[in-house]
């Protein structure tokens, strides 16, 4: 009898731990793999066929399709540079410049990946639609209420991503630091 | 008590090979991954112009709004895939993936070099089948290997500004993705 209880015990621990790290991982994903330059991340691996099981396994979850390596790679941020979660009730501001890319789009999405309701219709913008300076360096605000220049409306949801995919680029697995792929800068610079 | 320390390092260790084998499993388990979300909406091995994706309704997550997208759900059972693509003023791209979202090629506009993106996609047995002649390469086609038997082309055409969608979408519209009809050559 008591041998029943102690195996019975060790196996429902053993599926609690395991299903557990499963889901830990498939949905916050690990560090295998990753670029994090800044406050952006990328999984350039996950464009090719020897992407890591870990990767796989959180692809299969959410049901996105990864960007493939010949055709670009993409960095996503929910946290700014002093590792704050990105808050849409705050006024952010993603500055600088981005590496070697023909086209790159900057998006913002929600927790689960889809687009945020706006009365401007904008979720993202493009490398050819964004306001430049003189140095070829831009600003974008990402805020809930309209600002002038380039602004990202976030429909004042608490937490969201900025996805930052860049095309046809020489970025990818082969890339470590930040003078490889200058990524801009993501300040919080308001809060109400 | 020994017995308990016992029972909870047995559990922790079923518990390290549960997640091995669940981590490995879960890309063959899933249900809700990209192609199975794809595949009501899609047809086999023809291209499907996928809607936009909006805030209230998308094919996947995590699309880019930026991009006029396109599928060619393929199944390689009946024959090779040729696929053409026309390039868009901005950019075109193709990427190939498995029945599991295995990324394993994808080319742009630039690296294919012309006009149109002309691809045949097939097994490697059925590149293996191929005869070695110069009929073959003088038709210059890229040929690639498909790990896989079924999979899904991804095309997508970039519309910088909101504006030139309708351009971009034109470029999907045009692209064709159908088996090979023509009867394979003999191997000599």
């Amino acid at each position: 009898m008591r041998l029943i209880l102690v195996t019975l015990l060790a196996l429902i621990l053993a599926a609690a731990v395991g299903l557990g790290a499963t889901w830990t991982t498939a949905t916050r994903g690990t560090d295998i793999g990753t670029l994090t330059i800044g406050a952006w991340t990328a999984r350039p691996r996950t464009g090719t066929a020897d992407v890591d099981p870990y990767s796989r396994a959180s692809i299969a979850r959410s049901g996105e399709l990864p960007v493939g390596t010949g055709d670009g790679v993409a960095f996503s941020a929910t946290r700014d540079d002093r590792k704050q979660p990105l808050d849409g009730r705050c006024d952010v501001l993603v500055s600088g410049i981005t590496p070697a890319a023909r086209f790159w789009t900057l998006t913002l999405y929600d927790a689960r990946g889809r687009l945020v309701a706006n009365s401007l219709q904008r979720y993202g913008f493009t490398s050819q639609e964004i306001i430049r300076g003189a140095d070829g360096s831009f600003e974008l605000r990402v805020a809930s209420r309209s600002r002038a220049g380039n602004w990202l409306p976030t429909g004042g949801i608490e937490r969201y991503t900025l996805v930052l995919r860049l095309y046809d680029t020489p970025v990818g697995v082969a890339t470590r630091t930040q003078r490889d792929a200058p990524m801009p800068s993501i300040a919080t610079v308001s809060c109400p | 008590m020994i017995r308990l320390v016992f029972t909870i390092l047995a559990g922790l260790f079923l518990g390290g090979i549960v997640h091995l084998v669940s981590v490995l499993a879960l890309p063959r388990i899933a249900t809700q991954d990209a192609y199975s979300r794809l595949a009501p909406m899609t047809k086999l091995n023809a291209v499907t112009t996928l809607p936009q994706p909006d805030p209230n309704s998308a094919p996947l997550p995590f699309m880019d709004p930026a991009f006029a997208v396109a599928v060619c759900r393929y199944d390689l059972s009946g024959g090779p895939i040729k696929l053409a693509v026309p390039v868009s003023q901005a950019y075109t791209s193709v990427s190939f993936y498995t029945r599991n979202e295995l990324a394993y090629y994808a080319i742009n506009d630039r690296s294919a070099g012309r006009k149109v993106i002309e691809l045949d996609l097939m097994t490697e047995a059925q590149h293996a089948a191929l005869p070695e002649d110069e009929d073959v390469t003088a038709a210059d086609r890229l040929i690639i290997d498909s790990p896989s038997l079924s999979g899904l082309i991804v095309i997508k055409a970039l519309a910088p500004e909101p504006g030139l969608m309708a351009q971009a979408q034109g470029t999907l519209a045009a692209s064709s993705c159908k088996v090979q009809t023509e009867p394979m050559p003999a191997k000599r």
